[in-house]
């Protein structure tokens, strides 16, 4: 018997390898980087450069956090409603919504520009229908502003924060719902004390699952959004320039995954707090 | 209510699918532009099946899908069965946490870390081309394997112990036990793994960008056209992968029902 579990445990070995030397290494060595300069020498002057990249820090988190609320914001009614439809209706609006994923971003991303240029199809539907000469304009400025790069943010990454919520929520036992009926609940009050809170999960798995690919993205603002570099825009320049600089490259990708680390830390602690609250 | 909601889920999935419409629109406009529609022609998917670039980088694409896919399967799922076997419950804990290092962290974080391991390792031995074809299936797999094992490992833990016992009782040997028993019981959790990591890769742009080197797959060669210009030809090729996976989901999703509804029709008999 023990002989046995100590093969079934062996099997787990190539693994271990793999994980050691394509995970952890690698990011030891991100850090030997951030930590020397381009001839190997100890410095920590890497990091003394990060003044220049304070502004596309806080474009990034500010704009990903507004992409995260958006996105939150939609996602819950629909994912809430959908719950309420027949079965088989559930599992087709499911597929529907998992079907994006599997045609490419960048092409889908790039659609928006066809809708959303100067000439594009909004703007010739208002010029059409008369609105844009009532407003005495040529167009309306829809793409390369703040605005764009969020709508792609909330674009692309809306059906992780849709899934999750909607299995959450239609796992819920149906017999507390019936419970808080039959203790007297009005719907309101059932929403707020028994669907809200036990929903959490879903949520909070979807805020990571945008914040993360929204504040490190790159390719939407350079696809829809103006001048502004977010840190990714930094982070793919520094790195695949004609002379690349690993080592200020390194420093800033350090800093951003520890960002990502403390804001799922305090995440965690938040939810963990909440369902606490929620078992009292 | 009912009404209202219905609207709003019909507004999300307009949002949803605006950008396809326009996408599948405009692989048949006349004219090269992507601004503009001048007319239905059907000429950018007879100028895709000549466009050697465009097919280059979806063949490798496919490769790369097919290889990682296959290779983080078995590699997980032995992962998955050793981790579960594991007592000491905080190297459990030490495995798990790095085996979700690669689903928590930014893929850009992930991609420059292995693009740095190869500069690395390429620099150590001498070589200057050291991005290629190995480059790209190492780091596909390694953001595979958690998906993985993370599908397999739930399965594992339903199992039941006494069951691959007794299959050794009766004087199978291990590996044929495990053929025979454990992996008949946690296939599911073994074909999820195999599909998420096939779809995973085939979708993946941002850790292929810091890895490809000169083994171009369909994203990163789609990404560098969207800096120069985009050929209609790109849609063409996107309409039809989205024709292909909107029938066989449908397909799937009207089998499934089927064969539900008849399980609950013998049921009430």
């Amino acid at each position: 018997m023990n002989k046995k579990s100590f093969g079934d445990r062996l099997v787990a070995a190539p693994y271990l390898v793999w994980s050691a030397i394509f995970i952890i290494v690698p990011l030891l060595i991100m850090v030997y980087f951030a930590l020397t300069d381009a001839n190997g020498v100890f410095t920590l002057s890497n990091f003394s450069q990060i003044g220049r990249y304070k502004k596309a820090f806080g474009v990034s988190i500010l704009y990903a956090a507004a992409a995260t609320v958006i996105t939150l914001l939609l996602s819950y009614p629909t994912a809430y409603f959908m719950t309420k439809l027949k079965v088989s209706s559930q599992r087709m609006l499911f597929m529907i919504v998992m079907i994006p994923m599997w045609m490419n971003f960048l092409i889908r991303t790039y659609s928006w520009v066809t809708i959303l240029e100067d000439n594009g199809l909004i703007n010739s539907f208002l010029r059409s229908i008369g609105l844009l000469e009532l407003l005495n304009v040529d167009n309306l400025r829809l793409i390369r502003t703040p605005g764009a790069v969020i709508l792609g943010m909330v674009y692309d990454f809306i059906p992780f924060m849709i899934l999750p919520i909607y299995s959450v929520m239609s796992k819920i036992d149906k017999s507390l719902l019936e419970a808080a009926e039959d203790l007297g609940s009005d719907s309101l009050s059932k929403f707020r004390r028994v669907i809200f809170p036990l929903s959490q999960p879903g949520v909070i798995s979807g805020i990571t699952m945008v914040f993360v690919p929204s504040v490190s993205t790159f390719y939407i603002s350079k696809m829809l959004g103006d001048k502004t570099t977010l840190i990714g825009d930094s982070i793919e320049f520094l790195f695949t320039a004609l002379e690349p600089d690993y080592n200020v490259g390194s420093a800033i990708s350090l800093l951003l995954m520890l960002m990502i680390l403390v804001c799922m830390f305090i995440m965690n602690r938040f939810s963990d707090n909440e369902g606490g609250g929620v078992l009292m | 209510m009912k009404i209202l909601s219905r609207i709003y889920i019909a507004l999300i999935i307009l949002f949803l699918y605006a950008p396809i419409a326009v996408m599948v629109l405009f692989s048949f406009n006349s004219s090269s532009s992507v601004w503009v529609f001048e007319g239905f022609s059907a000429k950018w998917y007879s100028e895709l099946a000549m466009d050697d670039s465009m097919l280059t980088a979806l063949r490798h694409t496919l490769i790369i899908a097919a290889l990682s896919a296959v290779i983080s399967t078995v590699l997980g799922t032995a992962a998955a069965v050793g981790i579960s076997a594991m007592r000491n419950r905080i190297a459990k804990k030490l495995v798990m946490s790095v085996t979700q290092i690669p689903m928590m962290n930014a893929d850009i974080v992930t991609g420059i870390s292995l693009m740095l391991l190869f500069i690395f390792i390429g620099r150590l031995i001498g070589l200057r081309e050291y991005l290629g074809f190995h480059t790209v299936l190492i780091a596909h797999i390694t953001f595979n394997l958690p998906y993985v094992i993370l599908s397999i490992l739930p399965k594992l833990r339903q199992l039941d112990p006494h069951l691959s016992e007794a299959a050794l009782d009766l004087g199978c040997t291990p590996l044929k036990a495990f053929f025979k028993v454990v992996v008949p019981s946690i296939s599911t959790g073994i074909v999820t793994g195999f599909i998420m990591a096939f779809t995973l890769s085939l979708d993946d742009f941002v850790i292929s960008q810091f890895t490809y080197g000169t083994y171009q797959t369909l994203p990163t060669f789609i990404y560098s056209m969207t800096k120069r210009s985009v050929k209609p030809d790109v849609y063409a090729l996107s309409t039809i992968i989205f024709v292909t996976v909107f029938v066989l989901l449908i397909l799937y999703n009207i089998l499934q029902s089927k064969s539900e509804k008849k399980r609950t029709e013998t049921k009430s008999y």
